[in-house]
């Protein structure tokens, strides 16, 4: 007998049809055992019983057309996304806006600049990330306030008391991110200082803003603040929400990134030290490029939060995107239509705060195929 | 007092020490990690340094450029005492060389930038005088078509040498290793000795913790064996290796010698 036959490759065979398949993977995953198949059956009735209900409400027999409430007043059985429609730019872009359609290109302008910057970041492959990222955080913000607040090359000013909706949303959470993001970095290597006196400081600023609700934070803002400016001066309101808000993201942010800055190697550190870098040169080419990158899906993550934790303006009297809706479901005009109101409100931050969550899963995926190959 | 016993010194032999280390003592909490270690290295002398683990080969050299802070005695680079000055820190540094066991490279850098970051930032140099440096380095090392790589992309024989050309760029008077070739496969360790070796012939002068004796007997001016904290035995490596004094030099060197 010839040796090499002993080794001859057999081809591979198709897996037995028992182990694929929809058939099998049906068995396998929803009829295994008997509480499965009952669970199964549950699930399945329930989503029998509310889904088509559901549609049909909200699509089937909904009411788009028209442009005051007599039409979802004679179809009960429907949704009323007239109301939605007709206070879209109210919902989106707060009063000011509105009521002056003829100034609605601004925030219309602003947040599709900030898209257009936003989109080619997201994409892997982009060239010169960096310098848009810098855009975005230096330029953008700048270009925002004219766009919006106005003041300037002619722009009439929309007072940010009249504010509100998606577009304060926006503002708020832009504003406490791009803000928190510095001082945050700042507090981070603070909080490692050497220093025994500048890691104290970062430990009880962090832990103090940490450990208070920022519906509290929010509240004393607009309280205290006041009052240690003279009496007389008017103190912008979103100006507050602003700072509460950053001072409490900070806290979070210097977190994350003091996750990020643990995870990196002493050798780093000392390998740059051996080469008579400072400690700012250490920080800024070494240290941080490699902390910031692991720490963005953190990082991201309390972006979500905050976005959503915006609502909590309404405490100071502001109206975000959420209690916009609500009031604007409680105006004569529409008053009893608040669950389309909360369902537009609630699937516009949902889509928000998925697009930011399932960017921190994909660049969580790449840092760890990252990590295995380095 | 100190100052004054060191040039006393350089006066008598006509050649200047480079680094005076006087009375040396460090702990690390109640451990006493280095006792009383007196050394003078001179400019263009080739040290090295062996001893078992944990004798503070590390803790010692890290001290020359104050990776690690000593508790007592002086040690003095180049005419300036090491104290918790930071620009002098950072001075002493720049001239100071060092070559770690694991590398340490900056993963998120090319090479090329690996080599150049430090001489731009604290050197001054321009980004085409740097640039320049670097891919001389880097050929002198035999890795200039590596240069826009990563060093996650190199061998570990490779990245090495990108360590020592990282070094290099600075131009250091004086040029540190910590075992610079225990972390690498022993096909790998070959190139990494002829660059050191190559390195040394050119003039430089270097303190080397290795275990490599075959370098050693070639390279060497002195071998230094350290054990516990303290300096016990140096000699030229010719009677290093062949009249070890102390019984403890004598143990150790047949332990590594008979593997
Ligand atoms: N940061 C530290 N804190 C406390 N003890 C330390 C520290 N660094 C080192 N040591 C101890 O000091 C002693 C000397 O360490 P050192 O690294 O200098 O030894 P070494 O001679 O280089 O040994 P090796 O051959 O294993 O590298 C060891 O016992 C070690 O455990
Ligand atoms: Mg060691």
């Amino acid at each position: 007998m010839n040796k090499n036959e002993v080794f001859i490759k057999l081809p591979d065979r198709p897996p037995p049809s028992s182990t694929v398949g929809i058939i099998a993977w049906t068995q396998k995953n929803l009829f295994s055992s008997t509480t499965n198949t009952l669970t199964t059956i549950l699930f399945f009735y329930l989503i029998y019983l509310y889904i088509p209900p559901f549609f049909d409400w909200a699509i089937f027999n909904a009411n788009f057309s028209g442009s005051d409430r007599s039409i979802c007043d004679a179809n009960k059985a429907g949704a009323c996304w007239t109301f939605i429609k007709v206070r879209f730019d109210q919902l989106l872009f707060g009063l000011y806006f509105a009521s002056n359609p003829d100034q609605i290109w601004r925030p219309v302008v602003a947040l599709s600049v900030f898209v257009l910057i936003l989109i080619p970041l997201v994409i892997e492959k982009t060239p010169h990330k960096k310098w848009l990222l810098i855009f975005l955080l230096t330029i953008y913000p700048i270009i925002f306030i004219i766009l919006v607040y106005g003041g300037y090359f002619g722009i009439p000013i929309s007072n940010t008391t009249q504010w509100g909706g998606f577009l304060l949303t926006f503002a708020l959470a832009f504003v406490g991110i791009v803000l928190a993001l510095p001082i945050g970095i700042i507090l981070a290597l603070g909080r490692r200082s050497e220093m025994p006196i500048i890691r104290a400081l970062s430990v009880t600023y962090i832990e103090f803003w940490r450990g208070t609700p920022l519906i509290t934070i929010l509240f004393m803002a607009s309280v205290m603040l006041p009052l240690f400016f003279p009496s007389g001066v008017e103190f912008d309101k979103v100006v507050r929400a602003m700072i509460g808000i950053t001072l409490f993201q900070s806290a979070y942010t210097a977190e994350a990134v003091r996750g990020g800055l643990q995870a990196i190697d002493k050798g780093q550190s000392e390998a740059s030290m051996a080469l008579g870098m400072g400690y700012w040169q250490r920080n800024v080419f070494i240290i941080l490029p490699q902390a910031l990158k692991i720490s963005i899906p953190s990082i991201v993550n309390t972006f979500i939060a905050l976005f959503k934790d915006t609502s909590l303006v309404s405490i100071i009297g502001l109206l975000d995107l959420l209690n916009m809706s609500q009031t604007a479901s409680r105006s004569l005009d529409w008053n009893g239509y608040d669950i389309e109101g909360y369902l537009f409100a609630g699937f516009i931050f949902w889509a928000c705060c998925y697009g930011m969550s399932s960017y921190s899963q994909k660049l969580e995926r790449k840092l760890d195929t990252e990590g295995r190959t380095e | 007092m100190t100052s004054a016993s060191a040039s006393k010194k350089s006066t008598k032999n006509e050649i200047s020490p480079i680094i005076t280390i006087n009375k040396l003592n460090k702990w690390y909490g109640k451990f006493h990690v280095l006792k009383d270690i007196d050394l003078e290295v001179n400019k263009t002398e080739k040290i090295v340094i062996c001893g078992p683990s944990g004798s503070g080969k590390s803790t010692l050299i890290r001290c020359i450029n104050r990776l690690e802070v000593h508790q007592e005695g002086s040690i003095i680079v180049d005419g300036t005492e090491l104290t918790d000055d930071v620009k002098q820190i950072n001075e002493i540094r720049s001239d100071v060389g060092m070559v770690f066991q694991h590398f340490n490279l900056f993963p998120h850098l090319t090479v090329l930038e690996n080599c150049t970051l430090a001489p731009i930032w604290v050197r001054k140099k321009s980004k085409l005088e740097a640039d320049e440096m670097a891919m001389e380095l880097l050929t002198k090392v035999k890795i200039p078509d590596q240069a826009k790589k990563y060093p996650g992309q190199l061998s570990g024989g490779q990245q090495q040498r990108v360590a020592i050309a990282r070094a290099l760029c600075m131009q250091p008077r004086v040029m540190l290793f910590d075992e610079p070739t225990s972390a690498l496969d022993p096909e790998m360790i070959k190139e990494v000795l002829e660059t050191m070796i190559e390195l040394a012939e050119s003039g430089m002068t270097m303190l080397v913790v290795t275990h490599e004796m075959g370098f050693a007997n070639k390279v060497a001016d002195r071998v230094i064996f350290m054990d516990e904290g303290q300096i016990v035995e140096q000699n030229d490596p010719k009677n290093f290796f062949n009249n070890p004094k102390s019984d403890r030099t004598k143990l150790f060197l047949s332990q590594i010698l008979n593997h």
